[in-house]
C-alpha cells in the first residue's frame, strides 16, 4: 500500500515540472448589496421557486406556527432532534426526541422539525450542521417531510458569505439543502422529490 | 501498471460507433431534446451572475495552482482525513483501486454495496470487480439505476440516461423490479425506483462513493446531489469508501465557494444543487464508523506531465461541453466507447489510456471552440484537440490523407507567401465537390470530414487578396 502511495507520489513530482505558480485572482462578488428585508425576500422567492412553503413568524409566535402547519398537514406529531427549544413546541402534538431511533423509526414516522445552521438568500440553502438542534445527518434524511426554523440572524445573501460562516462549523458534517431532493433524469423533467424529504417547508423567524 | 478507462480500449472508433448512433433517430431526438433544456437552463442562471467571468477565472487558476503543487495538497490531505478518522489508500491504476475496494468490503463482511453516482469507478470498472467477488454493487442515482438495470452504458457526464425515454425506461423497470403495472409519467417511474431502493438504503451495509472535491486544509470530502440517494449512501451505513482521482483535490475550504457557485449553474442550470455534503473524517455517533478513501491516479499523473494538456485535470464534471458540442448533440455519448464522452471525453480519454486505443477521438470535433466558451474552468479543449492530432500524426496513427494535410498545413501555415498559394491551388481543386458555397461529399480519406456536415467553400477571393488591393 505504501509502496502505491510513494509511486503516484513520485510521478506528481516528476510530471509537475518547474513552479508554475500564480497568484488566485479572487475579483468574484463576496457580498451584494442588498436591504435586509430585500434579502429575505430574495430567500423565501428562492424557496418558492424549489416548491417549498415559507411561512413567516416572530418569535413568540414559533409554537403557533408550528401548530398551524400540522393542521394543515394533518400530521400528530413529529420526531426533533435532542436539542430543539422545547419552547418551540405546542401542546397537544406528539413530539419524539431522537435518542437513538432505528432507521425503520425513522422511515415511518411523520417527518422531522429541527432548526438550521446558517441560511445563503441567493440560493435558497439551508445548511445543517448536524449539531444537538439539528440532530445526526440520518434524522433529516430519512423521513418524508421536512420542517426547518431559520432564524433571520442566521441568513445571509451570498455563497461566500454563507461559506465563511459553514467554515467556523468544522469538523461537523455539514448538509446544504436547496428545496426538497429532487430529479430530472427522466427526459429532463424536474420531479420533486426521491430519496430525501419529498416536502420541505419552511418557517422564518423575524 | 497497466491503466483503463471503462472499455475504452475495446471500443470501436469514434467514425464507426458515430455512423451506427446517428443511424438511431430515437436516440438523437432523445439526446437533442435533453441537451437543448440543459443549455437553457444552464445559460439562463449563468446570466443572472455579474461575476461569472470572475468565478471562472477564480476556478482555473485554484485548479491551476493545484496541480503545480499537487503532491504538497495530497499530503495534507492525507494527513488532516486521517487525523479525523479516515483512512488513505493509494492506487497507481484501476485494478489496484478495485483490489483495495474489494478487500474492505470484504473485510467488512459484505456481499452487497449502494453506490451513488461516481464516474471513476466506471472508469476502473469496479461493478465488474465486485460482481467477480461475488458483492452486489446497487446503483442508487436514478440516471445510474436506469443503466445498471438495462444492462446499458452511461452517456453523458451528468445525466448518464438521457438517450432513454419515459417509455423505454418504464419497460427496462417493469422487466427488472418484478412490475406487473406501472404509469409512465416521470413521477411514477421516480416513485418506483424510490420504492425499489429505500429498503436496500436502511439493510446495507457498505457504501461506495466518489467526490467532487478534497479540502487538503481540512481533510473534508465533498459530494455535490440531486436525489438524496447520496446522502443516503454517504450516512446510513456502518462503512462508507470513496474512490477518488488524485485531481480533485483543493487547497482551502474557502475555494469550495467557487465551485459551489461554478458546477451547479453549468452542471444542471441550477442556482444550487439540492443537496451538497461536506464530511471530515468519522463523527461519533453520526453516520458511518469508518471511512476509507482510495486515491487514484490511473493515467492522471501522465496527463499531468504534458505541460500543453495539463489543463485537462482542471475538469470538474459538469458536463457543459456535451450539451454544447455539435457533435455530441449528434452522436450521444456511447460513440466515444468511453465512461467520459463529449469534448472533455475526446481529451481526457486518449490521455489517460494508451493513444493506440482511442486516437480517432481527438477527431471528433469541429474545433468550433463551444466547449471551451461553457467551460467553467476554462479548459482550453480545442487547443487540446489540436496539440492530441499532432500526436496522432506524430506516432505514425493516423489516416494518410490527414497527415498529409496536416503536414501541408504546418507548411503553408507557417509562411504567408505559401498560404495565398495554398488558398489558389484549394480554390481550384475544389470546384467538383463545391455545391452552393459549401463543400459535401469529400473524396476518399477526407469523407469524414464532410459525412455529417457540409464545410464552407473556400471563398473567390480571400481576406489577404482582398486586402492587399484596397
Amino acid at each position: 500500500m505504501s509502496s502505491a502511495r510513494e509511486a503516484v507520489l513520485a510521478s506528481i513530482r516528476q510530471a509537475q515540472g518547474g513552479p508554475a505558480d500564480q497568484s488566485i485572482p479572487r475579483l468574484y462578488s463576496a457580498s451584494v448589496d442588498l436591504a435586509p428585508a430585500e434579502v429575505v425576500e430574495q430567500f423565501a422567492d428562492r424557496l418558492h421557486d424549489y416548491n417549498a412553503t415559507v411561512h413567516q413568524c416572530t418569535v413568540d409566535s414559533i409554537p403557533a406556527t408550528i401548530a398551524g402547519i400540522l393542521e394543515t398537514r394533518q400530521k400528530t406529531g413529529l420526531l426533533i432532534p435532542t436539542g430543539l427549544p422545547s419552547a418551540w413546541l405546542p401542546a397537544g402534538y406528539n413530539f419524539r426526541r431522537d435518542e437513538g431511533l432505528s432507521y425503520a423509526d425513522l422511515d415511518a414516522s411523520q417527518g422531522v422539525l429541527t432548526a438550521c445552521d446558517v441560511a445563503i438568500a441567493l440560493t435558497g440553502t439551508i445548511v445543517i450542521a448536524h449539531s444537538p438542534a439539528q440532530g445526526r445527518r440520518a434524522l433529516t434524511l430519512v423521513p418524508d417531510y421536512h420542517l426547518c426554523v431559520v432564524r433571520l440572524d442566521q441568513l445571509v445573501a451570498t455563497v461566500p458569505e454563507g461559506m465563511r460562516r459553514m467554515a467556523a462549523l468544522l469538523p461537523a458534517p455539514l448538509t446544504t439543502i436547496s428545496g426538497p431532493s429532487a430529479t430530472s433524469d427522466i427526459e429532463m423533467i424536474r420531479i420533486k422529490g426521491v430519496h430525501g424529504p419529498r416536502t420541505l417547508e419552511v418557517i422564518l423567524v423575524d | 501498471m497497466s491503466v483503463h478507462v471503462g472499455e475504452a480500449a475495446s471500443a470501436l472508433p469514434f467514425p464507426e460507433a458515430a455512423k451506427k448512433m446517428v443511424a438511431n433517430s430515437q436516440l438523437r431526438r432523445n439526446v437533442r431534446h435533453a441537451t437543448n433544456v440543459i443549455r437553457a437552463k444552464r445559460d439562463r442562471v449563468v446570466a443572472e451572475m455579474d461575476d461569472w467571468e470572475q468565478l471562472r477565472d477564480a476556478g482555473k487558476a485554484i485548479k491551476d495552482h493545484t496541480l503545480a503543487h499537487l503532491d504538497e495538497y495530497l499530503i495534507q490531505f492525507e494527513t488532516a482525513c486521517s487525523k479525523a478518522g479516515g483512512q488513505v489508500h493509494w492506487a497507481r491504476d484501476a485494478d489496484e483501486a478495485n483490489r483495495i475496494i474489494v478487500d474492505l468490503v470484504k473485510r467488512y463482511g459484505s456481499d452487497e454495496v449502494i453506490k451513488v453516482k461516481t464516474m471513476t469507478s466506471d472508469e476502473t470498472r469496479l461493478n465488474v470487480a465486485l460482481e467477480a467477488a461475488g458483492i452486489t454493487p446497487f446503483e442508487t442515482d436514478l440516471a445510474d439505476l436506469i443503466v445498471q438495470l438495462g444492462e446499458d452504458k452511461p452517456s453523458h457526464i451528468v445525466v448518464p440516461a438521457l438517450h432513454r425515454n419515459r417509455m423505454e425506461i418504464r419497460e427496462i423497470f417493469m422487466k427488472k423490479m418484478g412490475l406487473d403495472t406501472l404509469g409512465y409519467l416521470p413521477e411514477d417511474l421516480t416513485a418506483a425506483a424510490r420504492k425499489y431502493l429505500r429498503e436496500r438504503f436502511l439493510r446495507v451495509k457498505v457504501g461506495i462513493s466518489g467526490a467532487n472535491y478534497l479540502i487538503a486544509e481540512t481533510g473534508s470530502v465533498v459530494v455535490v446531489e440531486s436525489e438524496g440517494n447520496g446522502r443516503m449512501c454517504l450516512t446510513l451505513p456502518e462503512v462508507l469508501i470513496s474512490i477518488v482521482g488524485v485531481e480533485k483535490v483543493i487547497p482551502r475550504f474557502e475555494d469550495l465557494e467557487v465551485f459551489l457557485q461554478l458546477l451547479p449553474r453549468s452542471a444542471t442550470g441550477e442556482r444550487m444543487n439540492p443537496y451538497n455534503s461536506i464530511w471530515t473524517g468519522v463523527t461519533p455517533g453520526d453516520g458511518p464508523q469508518a471511512f476509507h478513501i482510495v486515491l487514484l491516479d490511473n493515467g492522471r499523473t501522465k496527463v499531468l506531465a504534458d505541460p500543453e494538456s495539463r489543463e485537462t485535470l482542471d475538469c470538474i464534471r459538469c458536463g457543459a461541453c456535451l450539451n454544447a458540442c455539435p457533435v455530441y448533440r449528434q452522436t450521444g455519448g456511447h460513440a466515444y466507447g468511453s465512461v467520459y464522452a463529449g469534448p472533455i471525453g475526446a481529451i481526457l480519454t486518449p490521455q489517460l489510456q494508451s493513444m493506440e486505443h482511442s486516437e480517432t477521438l481527438p477527431y471528433a470535433s469541429t474545433l468550433c471552440g463551444a466547449c471551451y466558451e461553457v467551460c467553467p474552468v476554462k479548459i482550453n479543449i480545442p487547443e487540446i484537440l489540436i496539440h492530441l492530432r499532432t500526436k496522432v500524426v506524430e506516432s505514425g496513427h493516423a489516416p494518410l490523407a490527414e497527415r498529409l494535410a496536416m503536414k501541408g498545413a504546418a507548411f503553408a501555415m507557417s509562411k504567408a507567401s505559401r498560404l495565398s498559394l495554398a488558398h489558389a491551388f484549394a480554390r481550384l481543386g475544389q470546384w467538383p465537390f463545391n455545391d452552393d458555397g459549401k463543400l459535401d461529399n469529400l473524396p476518399g480519406l477526407l469523407a469524414g470530414w464532410t459525412e455529417f456536415r457540409d464545410l464552407d467553400a473556400i471563398p473567390s477571393e480571400s481576406f489577404r487578396e482582398w486586402w492587399s488591393k484596397r
